[in-house]
C-alpha cells in the first residue's frame, strides 16, 4: 500500500497538547490544595526545568556536552539584578526585556568559540568560559557585589498591574509569580517542541549522529551547532532572568561549574534522549536537592549516590526508564 | 558531451601517491564504473572531486568551469554529490526523516525552525515518491539505524540522490551484502539513476556487477588510469586481468 502523502504523518501537536493538558490542569489547580511552600518549591522546579530544555537542544539533540550552562543562567540572573541596581522600574517584563537580548548576545558570542571543537574540547571550552564569568562576578565586586551577591525585590508583575506589598505580600507574590512562571514555561515547551521538530531540529539530530554526511547534504555544521549554542544558552538565561526575583538574591554560586554540573544532572536524571526527560528530571531534582539538603549536611554525598544509581540502573532517566516500561507492558498485554 | 574533467589530479599521502596525475572525464548521462584494487587511489579521487580532500595540485573542471578551490557545499549546488564506502545514516532520525532532510537541505529550508517539519507536504511528497522508487516505502518510521544491511546501502543512495545531484558518486554501494543482494540494489540503482538523467559514478569490486551495469569501465592502479573502455574492451584488456586475478588470464 502506498502511503498518502498528504496524510498528516504524526499528529505532533495534537499530542503534545493531549499529552500536556491533564499535567496543566494539575499544576493550575495546585495552588488550591498545597502551602506556599510547596509552591515556591515548584515555581523553582519549572525554572530548573526551563533550563534544563535549553540545555538539552545541545545534549540531546546536537550532541554537544557543555558544561558551562551555569555562565547563561547567571548572566540572566545578574542582568535582571544589574537592572534593578542602576535602572530603575521594578517590572519582571523589563527585566526580562532587557535580559533576553543580553544572555543571547553572550551565548552567540562563547558559542561562537565553542562550537569550533566538539566532545570533550567543547566541553572543557564552554566550562573555562563559564569560569571566566564566575571569576569576573567574584573579583568586579563594585559591579556584582562580590561573595555577597546582589539583592533582588520583589518586581511587579504585568506591566504594574500586580504590586506586591504589606503583609500577605509574600504569599500574594509566590502565588502570581507561580502562574506567572507557568505561562512562560508552557510557551518554552511548545516553542522547544516546535524547534525539535522543525527542518532545523531533524539536521541537528542528523549532525549529532553522523556529522560528516550531514556535511555531504550540503548543512553548514558549525553554523547548525552555533545557531543551537544560541538557543540553549538564552533559553538557560531566561531560567536564570525568572530565578533571581524568586531567590530575592543572586551570588557568584550561580555561576560556579557546580551549578552547571546540576544543570547536567537534571538532563541525566530525567533522560536527555526524551522531549520531557529535561523537565521532569529539572523538577525531580529540585526536590531532590531541597529535601537532601534538608536531610544530612552530607547532600552531596546522597546526590552522588542517586547519580551512580542512575547512571548504573537507569541510564536513559526517569523518562526513558518510564517508557521502555511502558512499551514492555504493552507487548506483555498483546 | 564532458560533465567533469580533472586535469593533472595529484594527491599524496606521504610516500604514498594516492592520485598520480589523473585526468579523468565523465560525460553526461553515463553509468561508470571505476574499478581497481585496494588501495588504488580510487576513494581518494572521489574524494577530492567532493571536495572531502584537497588535491596537492591539479584542476578540477565541472561543466567548463574550475571548481578545484569550492567548498563541499559549493559542490552540492552545483550538483555533485556522493555516497561513502561505509553506509553512513542518521541511524536516529527514522527512514522517511533521513530522506526528507536531504530535501530539505537542497532546498534551502534546513534552517526553518518555527515549522514543523512533518507539515511540509510538498517535501513530504517528494520523500514518499524517492523511497518509493527505492522501495522502501513500508519502513517510513523505522529508525535508519533498524534496518537490515541490504536496505541501509538502498537507503544510502536514496538520501544521496534525493539532493538531485548532477553527478552522484556511489562509493561501493553493494559492500557488505549477500550476491543475491547485490543483483538487486544495483537493478533498484541503476534503473532509478538512469530514469533520473543522472550521471553516475560508482566504485565497486565486484566484477559481475560491474560489467553488467556499466556504461564504460575505469581501472585505477597506483594512483593513475590503467585502462578506460567499455565492458567488453575492459574484458579483452590483458593488464586488466592480470592486475585484477594476479595473473595473467587463463583463457
Amino acid at each position: 500500500m502506498k502511503p498518502d502523502p498528504n496524510a498528516p504523518r504524526d499528529h505532533s501537536l495534537a499530542r503534545l497538547a493531549a499529552a500536556m493538558a491533564p499535567v496543566l490542569l494539575l499544576l493550575i489547580l495546585l495552588p488550591t490544595f498545597v502551602e506556599t511552600y510547596q509552591i515556591q518549591l515548584v515555581t523553582y522546579g519549572l525554572i530548573a526545568a526551563i533550563a534544563a530544555l535549553g540545555f538539552n537542544l545541545l545534549l540531546g539533540y546536537t550532541g554537544l556536552l557543555s558544561f558551562g550552562h551555569s555562565a547563561y543562567f547567571g548572566l540572566g540572573a545578574y542582568t535582571v539584578a544589574f537592572v534593578v541596581q542602576r535602572l530603575g522600574p521594578h517590572s519582571m517584563e523589563f527585566y526580562i526585556l532587557i535580559g533576553i537580548p543580553v544572555v543571547a548576545i553572550a551565548s552567540a558570542l562563547f558559542g561562537y568559540v565553542c562550537v569550533r571543537h566538539t566532545r570533550i574540547f567543547f566541553g572543557i571550552l564552554t566550562l573555562a568560559i563559564s569560569q571566566v564569568v564566575y571569576s569576573l562576578a567574584l573579583k568586579l565586586y563594585w559591579v556584582t557585589g562580590g561573595s555577597d551577591g546582589l539583592r533582588v525585590p520583589r518586581p511587579a508583575l504585568l506591566l504594574g498591574l500586580l504590586n506586591f506589598s504589606g503583609p500577605r505580600g509574600f504569599q500574594q507574590f509566590i502565588t502570581s509569580y507561580y502562574y506567572y512562571v507557568l505561562a512562560i514555561f508552557v510557551v518554552c515547551v511548545v516553542l522547544m517542541w516546535v524547534v525539535v521538530h522543525s527542518p532545523f531540529g531533524k539536521a541537528l539530530q542528523a549532525i549529532r549522529d553522523n556529522e560528516v554526511r550531514a556535511r555531504f547534504l550540503g548543512l553548514r555544521i558549525r553554523r547548525f551547532r552555533w545557531i543551537s549554542f544560541l538557543v540553549s544558552g538564552t533559553l538557560t538565561g531566561l531560567a536564570g532572568i525568572l530565578w533571581v526575583p524568586l531567590n530575592g538574591l543572586t551570588t557568584p554560586d550561580v555561576l560556579y561549574w557546580t551549578f552547571s554540573g546540576e544543570i547536567v544532572f537534571s538532563a541525566l536524571l530525567g533522560g536527555f534522549r526524551n522531549f520531557t526527560g529535561p523537565i521532569v528530571g529539572g523538577i525531580v531534582f529540585t526536590y531532590l536537592k531541597t529535601y537532601a539538603v534538608a536531610t544530612t549536611e552530607y547532600w552531596q554525598l546522597l546526590l552522588g549516590v542517586v547519580l551512580v544509581t542512575l547512571v548504573l540502573v537507569l541510564p536513559t532517566g526517569i523518562v526513558g526508564g518510564l517508557s521502555t516500561l511502558g512499551l514492555r507492558l504493552r507487548k506483555g498485554r498483546s | 558531451m564532458p560533465l567533469l574533467k580533472t586535469v593533472n589530479l595529484r594527491k599524496q599521502f606521504g610516500e604514498t601517491r594516492a592520485c598520480d596525475g589523473v585526468n579523468f572525464v565523465v560525460n553526461k548521462g553515463e553509468f561508470l564504473s571505476l574499478v581497481g584494487s585496494n588501495g588504488a587511489g580510487k576513494t581518494t579521487l572521489v574524494n577530492l572531486i567532493s571536495a572531502h580532500l584537497q588535491p596537492d595540485s591539479g584542476q578540477i573542471l565541472f561543466d567548463d568551469r574550475d571548481i578545484t578551490f569550492t567548498t563541499v557545499t559549493d559542490r552540492i549546488k552545483a550538483g555533485i554529490v556522493r555516497s561513502f564506502q561505509i553506509v553512513n545514516l542518521f541511524d536516529g532520525l527514522s527512514v522517511f526523516d533521513n530522506v526528507a532532510l536531504s530535501i530539505f537541505s537542497r532546498d534551502g529550508k534546513a534552517v526553518q525552525m518555527a515549522a514543523l517539519a512533518d507539515h511540509d507536504y510538498d517535501v513530504r511528497r517528494e520523500t514518499i515518491e524517492v523511497l518509493g522508487e527505492f522501495g522502501l516505502t513500508n519502513k517510513l518510521e523505522v529508525p535508519a539505524g533498524g534496518l537490515a544491511q541490504g536496505e541501509r546501502k538502498l537507503l544510502d543512495v536514496a538520501v544521496a540522490y534525493a539532493l538531485r545531484p548532477r553527478l552522484l558518486f556511489l562509493d561501493e554501494p553493494t559492500s557488505g551484502v549477500s550476491t543475491h543482494e547485490k543483483a538487486q540494489i544495483m537493478d533498484t540503482v541503476s534503473s532509478v539513476v538512469r530514469r533520473g538523467m543522472v550521471t553516475a559514478v560508482v566504485i565497486e569490486h565486484d566484477m559481475d556487477v560491474v560489467f553488467r551495469y556499466s556504461d564504460r569501465i575505469v581501472m585505477m592502479h597506483e594512483g593513475s588510469f590503467l585502462a578506460d573502455g567499455t565492458p567488453d574492451e575492459i574484458r579483452a584488456n590483458k593488464d586488466v586481468a592480470s592486475i585484477l586475478l594476479g595473473a595473467p588470464l587463463a583463457s
